[in-house]
Parts: C-alpha cells; sequence; structure tokens
C-alpha cells in the first residue's frame, strides 16, 4: 500500500502561559497512513487524538518531529487537507450552498465551476433542496452533512474528522456513519477520524489506532478485517472490540 | 392588529391626559393644551423657512436643516469607526498604540466640545457635525471592536482550513460575523447623534431644530417649542425604525435562530 502521509517522532508539548507550566500532549508519535485508507483514532479525552488531528491540518505546530504529507512537511493549513469539526463550524451567514462554495469561492474558482461543485456535493451528501436553507434552520445532522460537502468541495486528498457526529443522537449518528461510507467508498479520499467511541471506529476503519492519555502515546494499531457494512453483533466485531478496550487505558491508571 | 390598536391608545391616552393636566393648570405659558401645539404646528408648517431652506416652511425648513447635519455627522461617523473599529479589532498593535488615546477623550461628553466646535468651525453645520460625529463615534468603534474579537475561533479555523489566507479572513469571515455588533452599534451611535445635534444647535447654531425651539422659548411661544420637540421625537422615531428594518434585512440569517 502506498504512504501519503506520516507522522515522525512526532512530540507536542503546550505552555501554560501564566505559571510556565507544560503539558505534554504527545509523545514520540510515530504513525503511518495509507493513500485511501479510513483511519481510526481512538482514546480517552487527553490522549492527545485531537491535537494530532489540528497539527495534521496544519492548525498547530508540533514541537518536535514532523508530519508529512506526500514527502514534505505540513507547516499551515491547506485545502489539499479538509477538516470536519464537530461543532460544524458553518458559517452562519451564508446558505447550504453558499457554505459549500467558500472552499472553492477562496481559491478563485470561476462562477460557473462553482456551481457544478455545489450541485455535486449537495447531491453527494442527498441534501438536494436545502440550497438557500441557512444552518440555523437544519437539523444537527442536516449539518453535519453541510460541513461534510464543504470540506469536500475542495477536493482534499486527506479528509480530517474530529468527532464530527459526538453531538448527534444516536440514530442520527448510525445513519450519518453509512452515509460516510458511501461517500468514502465514492470519492476514494483518505479519511482520518477522531473519535472516543470504540464501537464506532470499529463500523468504521480499516484500521483503528488506540491512545492512551498524560502524555498522548500510540498504544496499538489494529487492522479491522471486516466487509463493509459490518455487523455490529456479529462474533468478529465483538472480538475486535474487546481486542481493543483491553488496549484503551482506564482513565483510573492515569493519575 | 389587537396590539397595534392598542399601542394607538397609548397615545390617545396620553394627550387625553395632558389635556386634563392643561386644562387644569390654566396656564399657556406653563402647559399649552394639545390644541394649541396642533394650532402652533400648522403655523410652524405654513410661515416661511429659515435661509436657505424658504420653501419648506419654517418646521420643514428647519428639519431638514437638522437631517442634513445629521445624516452627514452619522455617515463620517459609521465609516470611521467602523474602518478603525475593524483595524483595531483585526490588529493588536494598531489597538495597543490607539487604545489610550481613545480612552482618554472617551469619557469628554459631546457637549463639552461645543466651545472648542464654535470656535473651530464656527456657527452652523460644521461644527453641528463635528458634534454628531464625536456623538455617534465612540459608540459605534467600540461595536466594532467587539464584533470583530468575538469572531468566533472555529469559524476562523474551518475557514483556512479550507484555503483562506490571513487577508481574506477579514471579508470573508470577520465583518460578517462582527455585523450585527456593528449594526448595534449604528442604533446606538444615531441616537447619541441625534440629542448632541440637538444640543448643538441650542448654543452652536442660528437654524435647525434645536435653534427653533429655544427661539421660540426667547419669544414666550411655548407651544411652537413643544411643536418643534414632537417633531424631534418623530424623526427619531422613524429614523430608528428605519434603521431596524436595515438591520433586519442586513441579518435575515440569524432569524431562524430563535
Amino acid at each position: 500500500m502506498k504512504t501519503k502521509a506520516a507522522a515522525e517522532h512526532l512530540s507536542k508539548v503546550f505552555l501554560d502561559g501564566k505559571n510556565g507550566a507544560t503539558t505534554e500532549a504527545l509523545r514520540d508519535i510515530n504513525l503511518e497512513i495509507y493513500s485511501g485508507e479510513f483511519l481510526c483514532l481512538v482514546g480517552p479525552s487527553g490522549c492527545g487524538k485531537t491535537t494530532l488531528l489540528r497539527i495534521i491540518a496544519g492548525l498547530e505546530m508540533p514541537s518536535s518531529g514532523t508530519f508529512c504529507l506526500d514527502g514534505s512537511p505540513v507547516t499551515a493549513p491547506g485545502p489539499e487537507r479538509g477538516l470536519v469539526f464537530q461543532e460544524f463550524a458553518l458559517f452562519p451567514w451564508r446558505t447550504v450552498a453558499e457554505n459549500i462554495a467558500f472552499g472553492p469561492e477562496i481559491r478563485g474558482i470561476s462562477e460557473i465551476e462553482r456551481q457544478r461543485l455545489v450541485q455535486k456535493h449537495i447531491e453527494m451528501v442527498r441534501l438536494v433542496g436545502c440550497d438557500y436553507k441557512y444552518p440555523a434552520e437544519l437539523s444537527g445532522g442536516m449539518k453535519q452533512r453541510v460541513a461534510i460537502a464543504r470540506a469536500l468541495a475542495n477536493n482534499p486528498e486527506v479528509l480530517l474528522m474530529d468527532e464530527p457526529f459526538g453531538s448527534l443522537d444516536a440514530q442520527t449518528r448510525d445513519d450519518m456513519q453509512l452515509e460516510l461510507l458511501r461517500i468514502w467508498q465514492e470519492t476514494k479520499k483518505t479519511i482520518i477520524f477522531v473519535t472516543h467511541n470504540v464501537d464506532e471506529a470499529l463500523f468504521l476503519a480499516d484500521r483503528v489506532v488506540t491512545m492512551s492519555a498524560r502524555p498522548g502515546k500510540i498504544e496499538q494499531i489494529m487492522k479491522i478485517n471486516l466487509k463493509h457494512p459490518r455487523d455490529r453483533l456479529a462474533d468478529d466485531f465483538i472480538s475486535y472490540k474487546k481486542k481493543v478496550l483491553l488496549n484503551l487505558p482506564r482513565r483510573s491508571k492515569n493519575p | 392588529m389587537k396590539n397595534r390598536l392598542f399601542r394607538l391608545l397609548s397615545i390617545v391616552f396620553f394627550i387625553v391626559i395632558w389635556e386634563i393636566a392643561a386644562v387644569l393648570i390654566a396656564h399657556p405659558f406653563i402647559l399649552p393644551t394639545p390644541v394649541d401645539v396642533g394650532i402652533a404646528f400648522w403655523e410652524l408648517l405654513v410661515s416661511p423657512g429659515p435661509p436657505g431652506a424658504q420653501w419648506a416652511g419654517e418646521l420643514l425648513g428647519h428639519t431638514l436643516i437638522s437631517l442634513s447635519r445629521v445624516i452627514a455627522g452619522f455617515c463620517i461617523a459609521a465609516i470611521s469607526g467602523i474602518c478603525l473599529g475593524l483595524m483595531m479589532g483585526w490588529w493588536q498593535t494598531i489597538r495597543n498604540f490607539i487604545e489610550p488615546v481613545i480612552e482618554i477623550i472617551r469619557p469628554i461628553p459631546p457637549l463639552a466640545w461645543i466651545p472648542l466646535a464654535i470656535l473651530w468651525f464656527g456657527l452652523g453645520f460644521k461644527s453641528a457635525v463635528f458634534l454628531i460625529w464625536l456623538g455617534a463615534f465612540f459608540p459605534i468603534l467600540s461595536n466594532t471592536i467587539l464584533g470583530v474579537e468575538s469572531t468566533s475561533k472555529i469559524l476562523i479555523e474551518a475557514a483556512r482550513t479550507l484555503g483562506a489566507k490571513h487577508m481574506q479572513l477579514l471579508p470573508k469571515v470577520v465583518i460578517p460575523s462582527a455585523l450585527p455588533s456593528i449594526m448595534a452599534g449604528l442604533k446606538i451611535g444615531l441616537g447619541v447623534g441625534w440629542m448632541c445635534l440637538v444640543a448643538a444647535e441650542l448654543t452652536g447654531s442660528n437654524s435647525g431644530l434645536g435653534f427653533m425651539i429655544t427661539y421660540y422659548h426667547w419669544t414666550m411661544e411655548p407651544a411652537k417649542t413643544i411643536a418643534g420637540m414632537i417633531m424631534i421625537g418623530l424623526i427619531g422615531f422613524v429614523v430608528f425604525i428605519g434603521l431596524q428594518s436595515l438591520e433586519k434585512r442586513l441579518l435575515f440569517w440569524r432569524e431562524a435562530i430563535s
């Protein structure tokens, strides 16, 4: 398999400005990401999985080590890495169509091409007819569909997702997982997906990376050899789940 | 509809109370009756206007002069307040450099500037515009800064991951996101500006509504003074409604949030 991106000896230390205290968010992360794969990062809160994703997005700089995309280190955000936030982060003053058009507009793409991109992605996330709605008029699941379409309209090579379904109700979350798998299979994007939900990770990912907290380290990388759509109640699904949960550090072990 | 009728009733009720009070006091120099004021209003409408606006009649002529001053002062305040506010909100260095001076000038009431305004600009249009600008500028400035500051960090990050460069963030994210706060500043600024206008005309001018009401105070015609006051109130009301509908139009996307 072709390597798309890699973290090499990546560490992140946050400085607390007031008393000079430091927090070690990530320690010596080494991780290869393959082209076209669906990778999930799981771990308890505070394990640095979001920090790692933000470094990949270019919103944070590593304290040492590098994250490389196609061989060159990431130093700033860029349209080749799309990010989907848990809080949707839609522009409330823009309609659905205008939100999706934001990236192409910023990059100076022509009006006609922009409209084609908007139509294509509105269809992809199944929001046809919502073009002129404002984010405030949409449900949580619909907002996240817009956010996914907005990220994809930039045609990123890697789609980064930070607990994107974390604030959705259980039913919507299940629907969105299926939708995301369909979109992934349609677009063949590389996806890096952060979640604290082991079930969600096992349902979606080719590989599940388990992290532990304080300092954030990679505990285990597990390949999931199950065909989609996966059955959460099947024996092999549950045996994977046991393996991950056994390796997932308990909060009590980390004072 | 029922609400509207009720609101109209409030005005009728007020006029009735006023009428009763005026009849009881029975002294037209202290409190003229609503009918006296109505007659005065009519007389002011038909009598010839002040120099420069004779064709409009006295009341409307002074009103037009006042309005032109407010519009000029308010527009200058809006442009300067919004531009400076955006710069101060977005670039910390500019803010650190300008803020101390602003903070010292801000607490000085605009009316305290009247002597200087007359000294610098003489009586009339320019000094009134200056005072209105002073009154309207600060609320617009601080609300613009506030709006820029409170731009959601996550929206800025979202825009950056979508490819926005630093200079694109200002027009594409910061300004639209600050717009509700800027609109609030404009509304407050207009109100303060309107008050400064009347004050400026009371002393620093020989035309405008503020001048007209003092003039009829000196000629002992309180009915005409009150007619002028009513005009000031009416215009403030109409302008405020206009600004509110502009706000609704610009900020339609907030409607659905409630």
